[in-house]
């Protein structure tokens, strides 16, 4: 793990989740915390992809299933799941629920290949694709996976 | 000086004397005989010129000045209260208040003069003085009057002792083109900070040029050893109208004289005092900026104006928002507070003892004892954060009075249970819908002085606004005797910009036309009056009532006038509510619009119009299965009971079926975050219970 505390300018730590058999790669900087799976409260009549409220230390916080957010299977949670909140805005937090955490890598800018993505695919939350120890990690585009909900 | 920490207190008391004075001006206009009310005018004129004078606030503290002035005349008995002179005083109380406004803002007064009103303040007082004769005469009378007090003065300046090093000084400045000028400044001699005020006087004056020399020294005057009166010697390449504008500009600065001089004066000095025809000269524009002299004060002003715009880039809004509380309240609260710290170390001691029973016994007790104290506790916050809606409600007089003139309507404003509290943050956002609805009611509402008396009404419309405290509301209510709302037209109208189709006009109810006013850009106004009729009307005050979780219902009666009726939470934080059980899930609902809670047999359901009610005590209620409108499966295991709390808003009711009851318990209202949308608005927000778990609130207002 040595190597992550060194942190370049031209490279991002990111925290690497398992969700399926696809790695994603969430920027830390958006990293508020990783909580273990608790229970959710259900929100009646809201987007499918919102798995409900969960209460983190006295603020009550949206959690969003990455798999119905993404039109895979519906959850199924084990030992290993957990929720990773970020905070893209001060006052806004949101939860992610992932099979797995697997750590943190550091991408150097050359491991990274950018993709731009165009405006009407929805379905796309990814802006670009990092190789690290020949394994390819996704990284999310956490503007469009929760920056661009739109209200229906 | 460093006043900026006053400032806030400044503006609290400046916004405080303002709305005195526009109470009072408000009665004078009605008693023009009222001694007491020309007194307490007078007391707040005054208080608002000194404290705008200590702020540093020239601007304002000479439009106060002015203002004053014309208060003293008419308590003094000179004068004659005119709806001329209402009018005049109203304006000088907008400049005011824009200076306000300004000052809040930026900390600065801005630059805007108000020359016009100064001048008809001062008109005003001529007129009368004169017996209705050309104000000209008077500011002659008054230069002539300041001549006199200049002469008496003797030139104390001549006096100051120099140096070689000094005249050579002067000399050298005279052969550079440069202006000699001997200054003698008096200061108001109830001021208390004479040194202060010294040292701002010789600010100011160094803007323009250097003090050569000054009687007494700068360090005597430091030290506190002068009298009312200091004079010195300023080389500058400005005219001497500048700098005496600037250094009169200091408040409880009250005259400033000054003099060119040359070199040669001095060796001459024990010659004889100069001819009065020289002394006239400089004394001519001292009274000048007192009486109306646009010149002068605009060029002192370009210098400051060129200087504000990068000052008040950097400075940001500095008034805090702030309450004023009631010591006894706070008192209140400390007492509170330490209660709650004695029980905590009860709790302390008891988780320290041995005795196994005792504790459980004792933990009970405390338990209960926190459960009260924090009860208080929220109660006391509560009613620290509560204000009266006085605080917003009294500016709606003058509001109708200037209406009143602009439209030509004759119209009258009632106002009741202004002492309603409500907590700030409500109070802050209420006021622009309820100035919006009453603006609507003068201009829409009430018609022109020949439609009422041709339909037999007296000639004053009259408007209103009543408030008071419903259950956990408070309701403000908004109307008028006008025409009321023409259903038709609105529907006319509706149909004519494609907001509804015939079809649907012609099975909506008027209630429902009504409630289209609401819609965004949906204006009635037959012309657009800068009053109202932009369109951008009624929405926003839904809109805005609605983020404060209110509503808003209109009721009408055509030729009868029409009612805005606002519902608004007492508190925003903390509820009480009662948990029931819907499925699994739990789910509060605000006690505060629960009326009933019945337990129903199956066969109590009836059906009116294919939709399903209740009939209880007279009254019939149509009753809502919370499973069907939250998606969840009913557990009850008994289906021919069923329980249904009777929840109202307004005068309409519901019964909502539920599965199980679990208790009353006070709650902290928390939002779900701005991501998660909230399709049909049943949800108004969650809240922790004591095990952790998040809880829904549900809002039953847009059920019913």
């Amino acid at each position: 793990m040595a190597r992550n505390e060194i942190v370049a300018n031209d490279s991002k730590q990111y925290i690497v989740v398992r969700i399926d058999n696809e790695r994603y790669g969430i920027d830390i900087t958006f990293v508020d915390n990783i909580v273990r799976m608790q229970k959710i409260t259900r929100v009646p009549k809201a987007q499918p992809y919102f798995k409900g409220v969960i209460n983190l230390r006295g603020e009550v916080v949206p959690v969003m299933s990455m798999r119905l957010r993404m039109e895979q299977p519906d959850d199924v949670y084990t030992g290993a799941s957990r929720i990773i909140i970020v905070k893209m805005e001060a006052a806004a937090s949101c939860g992610l629920t992932v099979d797995e955490v697997i750590g943190v890598v550091v991408l150097e800018n050359s491991e990274i290949d950018r993709m731009n993505n165009s405006k009407d695919d929805k379905q796309m939350f990814i802006n670009g694709i990092g190789k690290h120890e020949g394994q390819l990690i996704s990284l999310l585009d956490l503007n469009k996976l929760i920056g661009e909900i739109e209200p229906e | 000086m460093d006043v900026s920490q006053y400032l806030d207190v400044f503006i609290d008391e400046t916004n405080e004397h303002l709305q005195n004075l526009n109470e009072h001006i408000l009665v004078l206009e009605k008693e023009p005989e009222n001694e007491d009310t020309v007194n307490e005018i007078f007391r707040a004129a005054h208080s608002l010129k000194g404290m705008a004078g200590t702020m540093g606030f020239k601007r304002m503290q000479r439009l106060t000045h002015d203002m004053e002035n014309v208060f003293s005349e008419i308590r003094n008995g000179k004068m004659k209260v005119t709806s001329d002179l209402i009018d005049v005083v109203f304006q000088c109380l907008d400049a005011i208040q824009s200076y306000l406004d300004e000052i809040r803002e930026t900390s600065n007064e801005g630059t805007e003069d108000n020359e016009p009103i100064i001048k008809r303040l001062n008109e005003l007082i001529e007129i009368e003085k004169n017996g209705g004769s050309a104000p000209a005469p008077a500011s002659e009378g008054e230069a002539a009057s300041k001549e006199d007090e200049a002469s008496a003065k003797d030139k104390k300046y001549m006096q100051i002792p120099l140096t070689d090093e000094d005249k050579r000084k002067m000399l050298e400045a005279k052969e550079g083109g440069m202006n000699i000028f001997g200054f003698t400044v008096k200061i108001n001699e109830t001021c208390i900070l004479k040194a202060a005020r010294a040292f701002l006087v010789f600010k100011a004056v160094e803007d323009f040029g250097t003090i050569l020399a000054s009687n007494p020294t700068s360090q005597d005057i430091e030290d506190e050893k002068l009298d009312f009166e200091f004079s010195m010697i300023v080389i500058s390449a400005e005219p001497m109208e500048k700098i005496v504008e600037s250094a009169k500009g200091i408040s409880e600065i009250e005259d400033v004289s000054g003099e060119s001089l040359s070199p040669e004066s001095f060796d001459k000095k024990e010659e004889a005092a100069p001819a009065p025809a020289e002394e006239a000269a400089p004394a001519a524009p001292a009274p000048a900026p007192a009486a109306p002299a646009p010149a002068p004060a605009k060029k002192a002003a370009a210098p400051a104006a060129a200087k504000k715009p990068a000052a008040s880039k950097t400075s940001k809004p500095v008034a805090n928002r702030t309450v004023r509380v009631d010591i006894e309240k706070l008192d209140d609260l400390m007492n509170q507070v330490s209660e709650l710290i004695i029980a905590k170390n009860s709790l302390v001691a008891i988780s320290q003892s041995d005795d196994n029973s005792a504790q459980a016994q004792g933990v009970r007790e405390q338990i209960e004892y926190l459960e009260r104290i924090t009860t208080n506790l929220h109660e006391s916050v509560m009613k620290v954060r509560m204000v009266p809606i006085e605080s917003v409600v009294n500016r709606f007089p003058r509001m109708i009075r200037d209406l009143s003139k602009k439209l030509d309507k004759k119209m009258e404003l009632t106002m009741s249970g202004e002492d309603t509290e409500l907590d700030r943050t409500v109070i802050d956002e209420i006021g622009d819908p309820l100035m919006h609805l009453l603006r609507n009611s003068a201009d829409h509402g009430l018609e022109s002085k020949e439609a009422r008396k041709a339909s037999g009404k007296p000639e004053t419309g009259s408007i209103y606004l009543n408030a008071f405290q419903e259950g956990n509301n408070v309701i403000i209510e908004v109307g008028d005797d006008g025409n009321g709302i023409d259903v038709e037209g609105v529907k006319t109208k509706a149909i004519e910009r494609g907001v509804i189709t015939e079809e649907q006009a012609a099975t909506m109810e008027s209630k429902d036309i009504v409630d289209l006013l609401f819609l965004p850009s949906f204006s009635m106004a037959k012309k657009i009056t800068d009053i109202s009729g932009r369109g951008v009307g009624l929405d926003v005050v839904k809109s805005k009532i609605e983020a404060l979780s209110g509503e808003v219902e209109v009721k009408t009666e055509l030729g009868r006038g029409s009612k805005f009726i606002i519902r608004l939470p007492l508190t925003l934080a903390i509820i009480q509510a009662l948990m029931v059980e819907i499925g699994t899930e739990k789910y509060a609902i605000s006690l505060g619009s629960i009326q009933t809670i019945e337990d129903i047999s199956v066969d109590d359901i009836k059906y009116v119009q294919a939709k399903e009610v209740i009939h209880i005590r007279g009254t019939v209620i149509p009753i809502i299965r919370m499973h069907d409108i939250l998606d969840i499966e009913s557990t009850n295991e008994d289906p021919t009971n069923l329980t249904v709390v009777i929840v109202n808003k307004g005068e309409k009711q519901a019964g909502l079926i539920i599965d199980n009851l679990i208790g009353q318990q006070e709650i902290v209202i928390k939002s779900l975050g701005k991501y998660i949308e909230n399709n049909n608005k049943v949800i108004s927000g969650a809240t922790i219970l004591g095990d952790g778990e998040v809880a829904l609130i549900l809002d039953v207002n847009p059920l019913i």
